[in-house]
């Protein structure tokens, strides 16, 4: 659940299209079956609004939470070369929510009240970020792996319906690249070093293939809602295609450099060409992502403190006749 | 050139205060990333890190050169004592005001310094200076559009914009703490020294001051923070370089 669109279980609407105009709603899918993207001031079904402002602003929260396990190893990173991409590397992350949340904002929810909701629990980010980075190591592993997780998402994200979004994660994925590319480095030179650097490699992989498996999220329940959201080019993939995809791409690589991924059962069945594996704990999934996981106290404590701390800065830029007006159409 | 060895002594010297400066301001910065007021903010101070720390590094470089270790054993494994830091880039992060004017009142002072290291006879430095003094103007730029905004911005901004310049300011003053080598170093044309760089700087943010409403504190009320040339620093600096050295001190042999 990086960016990907997620059912609201509570969602008590029937049906998604419910009270729409009928006339204006045929219209817009047509748009959407010509492959023309949805601009903020166009005419938009409420309910895809409503999914779209949740999908960018966790995508945002999860940039900017994401920032922290990271971060903390920023100050620990050995020697300029890695000192200096890694601050790079989260530098571009924090852009990243930068980007997003004004994407997000286009649609009419302002930043104060998606950061509002993130510090106080209401909405959510990626819950491989309730994990904690115990070594260097598992940073390595957190730039190559959950990165390459990430790309695969907003790759196919950067082809949905609508605009702003789209050419923000355009813009991300050409920096997703080159993070990938530092974290595949710091792999390949640690499973390739000493034998105590060899160890924290592999017991990073260890510690990061559940939240890895994770990534994308739980299968998806077959259901209305997914049907529409995928017409309407929100929700552009299942998760399970996704994790697919991960796992074609990314299990040899990690094969390759001679580290051992902790599930026997994986493998690809050569017949069918799927990927057979392990079902990770998806009861921790969600304990997780209500709240229970080992770091989600932490995450939210330390924005809070940020926003908090932050707050007389922002308030010092505010003129009284420059209140933000929502950009609806 | 050929140099002996009090000159060499000198000049080592003076590039370990330069480059531990920039070193430890910038890896300071760099703790604000995920924690900005703003983004935008958190993004501009990680901008500025990396610049100081990459400087840093090319600094250390030229020691190399000189005979001194390489840049990452120099920066990584030394303990405090060995740092010729000031005082002012020493202490924690602590709220976005105190950052802001160290950062203000130090870019100030390393501008004008590299300024006059443009034309120095030590000729690698002399490179470095001119390539900084782009990226430098962006450091100075900064922080003179923020101080102004938040010294004029409210009552609340200004008080404590005011506190953090009466913090900072003897602090500041420690950067321009005169060498025991001052004379050598003036002698080859390497650097004119602290006295003049500490007029410049004055001069400097005098008027960004002035148009921030800041005071700047009454001289006879001076008293700079020496110390850090010569190895006494604050019991800040020592825990802030184990865990610098953490992983990297882990196999200093190994290639990280
Ligand atoms: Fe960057
Ligand atoms: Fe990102
Ligand atoms: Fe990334």
């Amino acid at each position: 659940m990086y960016g990907n669109a997620q059912i609201d279980s509570k969602d008590k609407a029937k049906s998604l299209t419910e009270g729409e105009d009928p006339i204006k709603l045929a219209e817009f899918e047509a748009r959407i079956i010509r492959g023309e993207k949805i601009e903020p001031k166009d005419w938009m079904p409420a309910a895809y609004r409503k999914q779209l402002i949740r999908m960018i602003e966790q995508h945002a929260h999860s940039e900017i939470i994401g920032a922290l396990p990271e971060g903390t190893w920023i100050t620990r990173a050995p020697g300029f070369r890695r000192k200096l991409a890694l601050m790079a590397k989260v530098q571009d992350e924090v852009g990243h929510a930068q980007l997003l949340y004004s994407a997000a904002e286009t649609l009419g929810k302002t930043r104060e009240d998606m950061i509002n909701d993130l510090i106080n629990g209401k909405s959510k980010y990626s819950n491989v970020f309730n994990y904690p980075a115990m070594t260097w190591a598992d940073t390595a592993i957190i730039a190559w792996l959950i990165d390459a997780g990430a790309i695969i998402n907003q790759v196919t994200n950067s082809k949905g319906s609508y605009g702003p979004y789209c050419r923000a994660l355009e813009r991300i994925c050409s920096e997703e690249s080159f993070h990938l590319k530092y974290g595949h480095d710091n792999v390949v030179f640690l499973s390739t070093g000493t034998q105590q650097q060899r160890e924290m490699v592999q017991d990073a992989l260890n510690r990061w293939w559940t939240p890895i498996m994770h990534f994308h999220g739980p299968p998806d329940k077959v259901s209305q809602h997914t049907e529409v959201l995928m017409r309407w080019k929100v929700k552009m993939a299942s998760n399970d295609d996704m994790r697919y995809r991960f796992l074609d791409e990314y299990v040899p690589k990690i094969w390759d450099l001679g580290l051992t991924i902790p599930d026997p059962k994986l493998r690809k069945n050569e017949e069918t060409g799927v990927w057979d594996y392990t079902e990770p704990d998806w009861e921790e999934f969600k304990r997780v992502i209500n709240g229970d996981g080992p770091c989600n106290k932490e995450r939210l404590q330390v924005r809070r403190w940020a926003e908090e701390k932050g707050a007389w800065v922002r308030r010092a830029l505010l003129k009284a006749e420059s209140k933000y007006t929502i950009p609806l159409a | 050139m050929n140099y002996n060895e009090t000159q060499l002594i000198a000049i080592k010297d003076f590039l370990y205060k330069i480059a531990d400066d920039q070193l430890i301001i910038g890896h300071r910065n760099s703790e604000w990333t995920g924690l900005g007021p703003l983004v935008e903010e958190d993004i501009a101070f990680s901008s500025i890190a990396q610049d100081k720390i990459g400087q840093a590094q090319h600094i250390y470089e030229i020691l190399h050169s000189l005979g001194e270790a390489d840049a990452d054993t120099i920066a990584f494994t030394r303990s405090a004592a060995d740092f010729k830091s000031c005082h002012l880039v020493e202490y924690p992060i602590g709220e976005y005001d105190f950052s802001l004017m160290r950062n203000f009142l130090f870019n100030h002072a390393e501008k004008i310094r590299f300024e006059m290291l443009a034309d120095t006879s030590l000729e690698q430095l002399g490179k470095l200076a001119r390539k900084y003094r782009g990226e430098i103007k962006y450091h100075t730029m900064h922080a003179d559009t923020w101080v102004k905004q938040l010294g004029r911005a409210n009552e609340e901004s200004h008080a404590r914009m005011q506190t953090a310049l009466n913090e900072t300011f003897n602090l500041a003053l420690g950067i321009f703490e005169e060498s025991e080598y001052a004379g050598e170093l003036k002698k080859m044309g390497i650097f004119e020294g602290e006295v003049i760089l500490q007029q410049k700087w004055i001069e400097a943010i005098t008027p960004i001051l002035e148009a921030a409403t800041l005071v700047i504190p009454d001289k006879n009320t001076w008293q700079p923070v020496y110390g850090g040339r010569k190895g006494y620093h604050t019991e800040y600096l020592e825990p802030m370089l184990v865990e610098m050295g953490e992983v990297f001190r882990l196999d200093p042999k190994a290639e990280w």
